[in-house]
């Protein structure tokens, strides 16, 4: 038994459970009856579902926006040396996260319905109702909602394991807290930001789950499209075929963040 | 050398592991039988009535919907022996190979099933399945928000109910609506039919609260909305719950369907199939289901068992000229139009 051996374990689950399904995803997307074709692909080619991809990047790319600009001042705060409770407001972020998330957004769905809690509450003020569901609102909410965690504790992290004196001989040099920020803090927080970003990214460009249910269906994501070809139509071959061009699109995007240099430094996640 | 038989012996080991708990899944004193049934689609008691009865065993599953359900039997891991799909699924499975023969002698409660239930066009020398609920498809909609009367499928492009209106997150049903709006054969293979229900579907779009699932029912129920696309043991459910909520068929006619109780073709417990199924054909049994589920019973004398309230109800036994009209239709096998009929609903999805 060498150490190598205590791998196996791993190497045999991603053998049957991540490489097979990959490699049959890939026969599904080319091969319809056994013959070689690019049919599954050229369907694609549709103005409604290039419309799904690209308002699912666009999508995906607000609402990490979104987490990034909320994270980021937590995660400060939370590094910060004089905050004192900061494990309760640490617990408090990854709290939600012990319930199954479907549950949560079915909460969420009741919560904001048009005749739901919160709506009622306004009303009871004499405030007017909002529509918060049934739209895109409702998604990008969603979406922010579930993977907040994700974005705030890699910046966490990051942020903490940066060296305090740094900082104070930044300021010894004269830099105000703006230039100290953007030349010491910011930089050294990279790695942190990059996992964030994809940690969110990646999770909101593929949710089927959150358009469903808070966008009331009428939002078609490229999830949606996916779901639906191996629940409801049965089409496997198209249904991976878009996958295929999902999983192509993730991997640029990874190329694009891998490009910046930070994935292989402290506190990411590659 | 080595390496690749180690490797090869630890993933047969795990192979091992993984058949041996499937065999370890423990049975009746008479065997087990395998069902495999629509979600809520049966009174939990029924199953445990059954096993005391027999001792038979019930491994018991569900699915969402028909192509579900398909999906996972087709392949052919898991032998089903009792399925439940609807009229246009057991047509399609019967042309696909999948279901066996019934031995309709070892069903001696299927002379309970009214006539009108038998030979219908999917089975049409009743071979292969037996009527286990039917039901309509209509509109339920809210009495204290819809005051004018409720007849047709246009209040549903009324933009009146800007939204107010949850549509089934359906293509099949979605495009059956536009069909019967517009007059036209809910089965038509029609290109050009096919298109204007589509353009009439992207119209109805932006007065569309949401595309729902199951979880429209409980929305419609708290008032969340004034119209809402349903069948009707939904609606039964619904209408229970909210006495605001009421259920109508459209005069342009509607879908009306079957779900039948089948055998697979690969089934390994016949006879306790074909036990389990006569039990289902029970009158007190079925209006047990009856009774629980909502759907209706196509045993006449089952539903001479339910209370009053359900026996009577015109949203569960609609007055039977209602069915014997023309416009009302079963689905047929759609695997050929099944992907223009994808298309066209994500297409009506992501117009607005």
């Amino acid at each position: 038994m060498n150490r190598k051996s205590l791998a196996y374990p791993y190497m045999i689950w991603a053998g049957i459970f991540i490489i097979v399904p990959l490699v049959l995803i890939v026969y599904f997307s080319f091969f319809v009856d056994g013959q070689f074709t690019l049919a599954n692909y050229t369907k694609f080619i549709e103005d409604y579902y290039i419309a799904a991809m690209v308002r699912s990047i666009g999508f995906a790319f607000v609402s990490t926006a979104i987490c990034l600009l909320l994270a980021y001042p937590l995660a400060m705060i939370l590094a910060g040396k004089e905050m004192s409770n900061k494990s309760i407001i640490l617990l408090l972020v990854i709290l939600p996260m012990w319930m199954n998330s479907l549950l949560r957004t079915y909460a969420w769905a009741n919560l904001l319905e048009n005749n739901g809690v919160i709506n009622n509450l306004l009303n009871a003020m004499g405030l007017p109702s909002v529509k918060f569901l049934y739209g895109n609102g409702g998604v990008i909410f969603g979406m922010v909602y579930n993977f907040f965690p994700f974005m705030v504790l890699p910046i966490y992290n990051a942020l903490a394991k940066i060296d305090h004196k740094l900082i104070e001989a930044s300021y010894d040099l004269g830099a105000n807290k703006w230039t100290t920020f953007k030349k010491v803090t910011l930089p050294l927080s990279m790695p942190g930001i990059v996992t964030g970003i994809i940690m969110v990214f990646m999770p909101s460009l593929t949710t089927f789950l959150i358009t469903r249910l808070l966008g009331g269906g009428k939002v078609m994501l490229i999830g949606n499209i996916i779901e639906e070809q191996f629940t409801r139509t049965g089409d496997m071959g198209f249904g991976s075929a878009v996958s295929m061009i999902l999983m192509i699109i993730v991997l640029i995007t990874l190329g694009i963040m891998s490009r910046k240099g930070a994935l292989d430094e402290e506190g990411g996640l590659f | 050398m080595k390496r690749t038989v180690k490797r090869l012996l630890s993933l047969v080991a795990v192979g091992a592991m993984g058949f041996s708990m499937v065999g370890c899944s423990s049975e009746g004193e008479n065997g087990k039988v395998v069902v495999y049934n629509w979600g809520d689609y049966i009174d939990p008691e029924v199953n445990d009535l059954f096993t005391q009865e027999t001792g038979i065993k019930v491994v018991y599953s569900d699915y969402a919907n028909n192509e579900e359900m398909y999906a996972s039997v087709e392949p052919g891991n898991v032998s089903y022996d009792v399925i439940f799909p609807s009229d246009y699924m057991i047509e399609k499975m019967i042309n696909n190979d999948m279901l066996q023969k019934l031995d309709f002698s070892k069903i001696p409660n299927y002379a309970n099933i009214d006539e009108q239930f038998k030979n219908l066009p999917y089975d049409p020398n009743n071979e292969y399945s037996i009527p286990y609920m039917w039901g309509t498809m209509g509109i339920v909609y809210n009495k204290t928000m819809v005051t004018e009367p409720v007849d047709s499928w246009d209040i549903l492009w009324d933009s009146k109910y800007d939204d107010q209106i949850f549509m089934y997150d359906s293509e099949r049903d979605s495009i059956m609506v536009a069909l019967k709006k517009l007059g036209y054969s809910m089965n038509t293979r029609d290109k050009a039919q096919l298109e204007e229900a589509k353009q009439l579907l992207i119209e109805q779009a932006p007065l569309v609260l949401a595309y729902v699932g199951d979880e429209g029912k409980n929305k419609m129920i708290n008032g969340e909305a004034a119209l809402m696309l349903a069948w009707s043991g939904d609606a039964m459910v619904m209408l229970q719950e909210n006495p605001d909520l009421a259920y109508v068929i459209p005069k342009e006619g509607s879908n009306w369907f079957v779900d039948g109780m089948v055998m697979s073709k690969d089934a390994a417990n016949v006879e306790q199939a074909y036990q389990y199924m006569n039990f289902l054909c029970r009158p007190d049994i079925a209006a047990k289901n009856a009774e629980y589920i909502g759907y209706s019973t196509p045993i006449s004398a089952a539903r001479e068992l339910l209370p009053e309230e359900i026996k009577n109800s015109e949203v569960a036994y609609p007055d039977p000229s209602i069915l014997k009209k023309d416009n009302m239709e079963m689905f047929n096998d759609p695997s050929d139009i099944i992907s223009l009929y994808s298309s066209i609903w994500t297409e009506v999805k992501a117009s607005n």
